[in-house]
């Protein structure tokens, strides 16, 4: 009986690079993330580069619950690194993985994880071409988490950088606010709200290739997972000394995002994004950007927010009213472990 | 209907009234109209709308004693944090924004770090819940509010008696806020033309409640209601009474605010709750200000089942908040403000509520040109 039940679970033993170990690796990773440079099982992924300026980068993820509505902690950490890399200019090539599992944690969850990033990767056309497990005793992490490193190569021609923003820019987002941050706290907490609330989580990856070969303008992008808008905007203007007017009446944020923040007491402009990007772009191309994420790449609710002007790296909201009312970071996350 | 309370242009027409008449009002008064919000929701509703710099120059909005993390005594946040630290078997469950309220030596989020079981709920019945549901815990939920509050605490009391919870009780730190307004009125320093009063409180307690603010102290009020239409209708019924001389307690948000107010809240919290003297930042003892578990229950109240010792707390050497909490001066006239008082290390506790005055000027408004 018990051995049956253990089958079900990770052990310690499957970390401890011995048989279970390299069963775990064949009957998972091995088959989901099947690939030349992974199947070779070196103790380095060996590949080789074209010339050009390469973007790398890294992330933790340690997210709680590790399903929720509109995606897994599997999915997040592929789509976190992609568009990470994406919006740095980067076509994103390949991934590593690393996961630490908490013994105990059932298969069946493990698989449903794995998939999930393999079908991430499909999507985004990259490859996952090393990794390593560890197991950790129960109660000594929580379920699982998972580390993504990718490299890309930089875009032909893409220019982007805090020193470009100058008065007059225009700034769009992708689309609605707020959604991963709150999906995690309505899954998490027993709010007994019954609510549609969905993750955004998605590669952006193929979304920003496009605008970026088609529009040079585009000066800086950032993806506006933890801190939100606000924060990230509010990053961007301390980095780069320009001021940010925002307009409120334009913020897209769906109306049950609306409702549930209203209730709680959030603000929808400080919740994790985890498949939006701002986009900073010159004057004379907003327009067509609009219109091209909007009709072209489906990004339907893509929406012009408002614009940089000189200043001393602030973010201005003018509300509804006509008032206005600054932006500033986040301090103290409303809810941690969000990614 | 939340749409029309928002709607931009109906805010423009009553904007468009609202500021001749504040210009009316600070030319008589010879210097702006100083009205206090006494809500910390207010608070943030009037940040976040931008009514305040709409009005800027003949208009000032002051927070007061509604926020009610920020009311709550040095001593009683030593005491919260030093049971926390003591019992690492007990869990204590409390409203996210006590968790980062410093207490003479720490704080909640950093027993927490330590070891302590803190849960965050976003109600007494998410505890209660919880408690069922964890029957090897011991529960100690925080009581922490007004009469908006206490209600669904006693509830939650209510609910483990009946399913005879052995593991849940409650640490209650609630206040009444018509004691503490008849204490902010009595202060002959105060300079205060007209009072918000909290839409929330009053559709316990009801309008009438707040009659002796206009009867007794000459103060004009109007209970306010949270969208930016519903206070700059309150503003505007303000400010014709001071005009006009007069002082009375309006309804401002009759749509849920009654004369009595809710005769169910009421009668639970009497049930469960008795007033006692209490200690409030910034005002010190206020008499018959706060509620205590009734004896009777004495089961379920954490104070008497888990007393902690803790030595006298003087409030942060250089922290304004009793003032700010009085409406003397404005957060950005605290001489910690922004300098070594913030969000991420916050001194006093108005600046870590997200109802606290400080934490919502600094969020929305405060421009670091101003320091």
């Amino acid at each position: 009986m018990a051995e049956e039940k253990d089958k079900d679970i990770v052990l310690l033993s499957h970390g401890d690079g011995g048989l279970l170990t390299h069963q775990l690796l064949q009957d998972f990773f091995l088959r989901y993330f099947k690939n030349d440079l992974l199947d070779s099982l070196t103790d380095a992924a060996v590949f080789s580069s074209e010339p050009g300026r390469m973007a790398i980068s890294t992330d933790a993820f340690v997210v709680d619950p590790v399903f929720f509505p509109g995606g897994d902690i599997g999915k997040l950490a592929v789509c976190g690194t992609v568009n990470d890399l994406a919006v740095s200019g980067a076509q994103p090539l390949y991934l590593t993985a690393s996961f630490v599992i908490e013994e105990g944690f059932p298969f069946t969850d493990l698989e449903k994880i794995v998939a999930s990033m393999a079908r991430t990767c499909r999507d985004a056309g990259v490859q996952i071409i090393a990794g390593d497990t560890k197991v950790v005793g129960r109660g000594q992490a929580d379920k699982v988490y998972i580390t993504t490193t990718g490299v890309g190569y930089l875009l032909p021609g893409a220019n982007l950088g805090y020193q470009r923003l100058e008065p007059g820019d225009k700034v769009l987002v992708s689309g609605c606010l707020g959604n991963h941050g709150l999906a995690i706290l309505l899954q998490r907490e027993a709010l007994g709200l019954d609510s549609q609330v969905v993750s955004d989580c998605a590669p952006l990856n193929n979304m920003i290739t496009e605008i970026l070969k088609r529009f040079k303008g585009i000066k800086l992008m950032r993806d506006l997972t933890r801190g939100g808008l606000a924060t990230n905007a509010k990053e961007i203007a301390m980095s780069s000394g320009v001021d940010f007017w925002l307009d409120e009446a334009v913020l897209p944020v769906e109306d049950s995002v609306k409702g549930i923040t209203e209730l709680l007491g959030l603000d929808p402009l400080y919740l994790a994004n985890e498949g939006k990007f701002l986009v900073v772009v010159a004057v004379e191309e907003a327009d067509e950007l609009l219109r091209y994420l909007r009709e072209d790449l489906s990004a339907e609710y893509a929406c012009q927010i408002g614009d940089i002007q000189a200043g001393k790296g602030n973010v201005y909201l003018r509300t509804a009213l006509g008032g206005t009312r600054q932006l500033n970071m986040m301090a103290g996350a409303p809810l941690p472990r969000i990614c | 209907m939340l749409d029309k309370l928002r709607d931009p242009e109906l805010g423009k027409r009553i904007l468009s009234k609202l500021a001749p008449l504040a210009q009316e009002v600070a030319g008589r008064l010879g210097r702006p109209a100083i009205l206090m919000e006494v809500c910390g929701t207010h608070t943030m509703a009037i940040a976040r709308s931008g009514l305040r710099s709409l009005l800027a120059g003949s208009l000032e909005l002051r927070s007061g004693p509604g926020c009610p993390v920020c009311v709550t005594g040095q001593g009683d946040i030593d005491r919260i944090i030093a049971l926390a630290a003591s019992r690492p078997d007990l869990v204590i469950g409390t409203f996210g924004d006590m968790l980062r309220v410093s207490g003479t030596n720490s704080s909640l989020e950093q027993e927490r770090a330590r070891g302590a079981q803190v849960e965050i709920f976003y109600s007494p019945a998410e505890a209660v819940t919880f408690a069922a549901g964890h029957p090897q815990n011991e529960v100690v939920f925080l009581g922490v509010g007004f009469e908006t509050t206490a209600p669904a605490v006693a509830l939650s009391v209510a609910v483990a008696r009946s399913r005879g919870l052995k593991n849940y009780s409650v640490l209650s730190v609630h206040k009444l806020v018509p004691p503490v307004l008849e204490n902010l009125l009595s202060d002959p320093e105060l300079k205060i033309d007209g009072l918000l009063l909290p839409g929330h409180v009053c559709t316990v307690t009801g309008r009438k409640a707040f009659d002796f603010v206009a009867n007794k102290f000459n103060v004009p009020a109007v209970v306010a209601g949270f969208e930016p239409i519903d206070l700059m209708e309150a503003i505007y019924l303000l400010l014709k009474q001071i005009v006009s001389g007069r002082a009375e307690t309006v309804n401002g948000y009759p749509r849920l605010v009654r004369e009595d107010g809710n005769n169910k809240a009421k009668e639970i919290m009497k049930e469960y709750f008795k007033p006692v003297n209490v200690y409030w930042r910034g005002f010190g003892m206020v008499p018959q200000s706060g509620l205590a578990l009734q004896e009777s229950l004495s089961f379920y109240d954490a104070a008497v089942r888990f007393p902690v010792e803790v030595s006298e707390s003087v409030p942060p050497k250089g922290c304004a908040c009793g003032d700010v909490l009085k409406g003397k001066i404005a957060s950005s006239d605290c001489p910690l403000f922004a300098r070594r008082c913030t969000p991420l290390q916050p001194v006093g506790p108005c600046m870590v509520s997200t109802e606290g005055a400080c934490a919502a000027y600094y969020q929305y408004e405060w421009s670091k040109a101003e320091v």
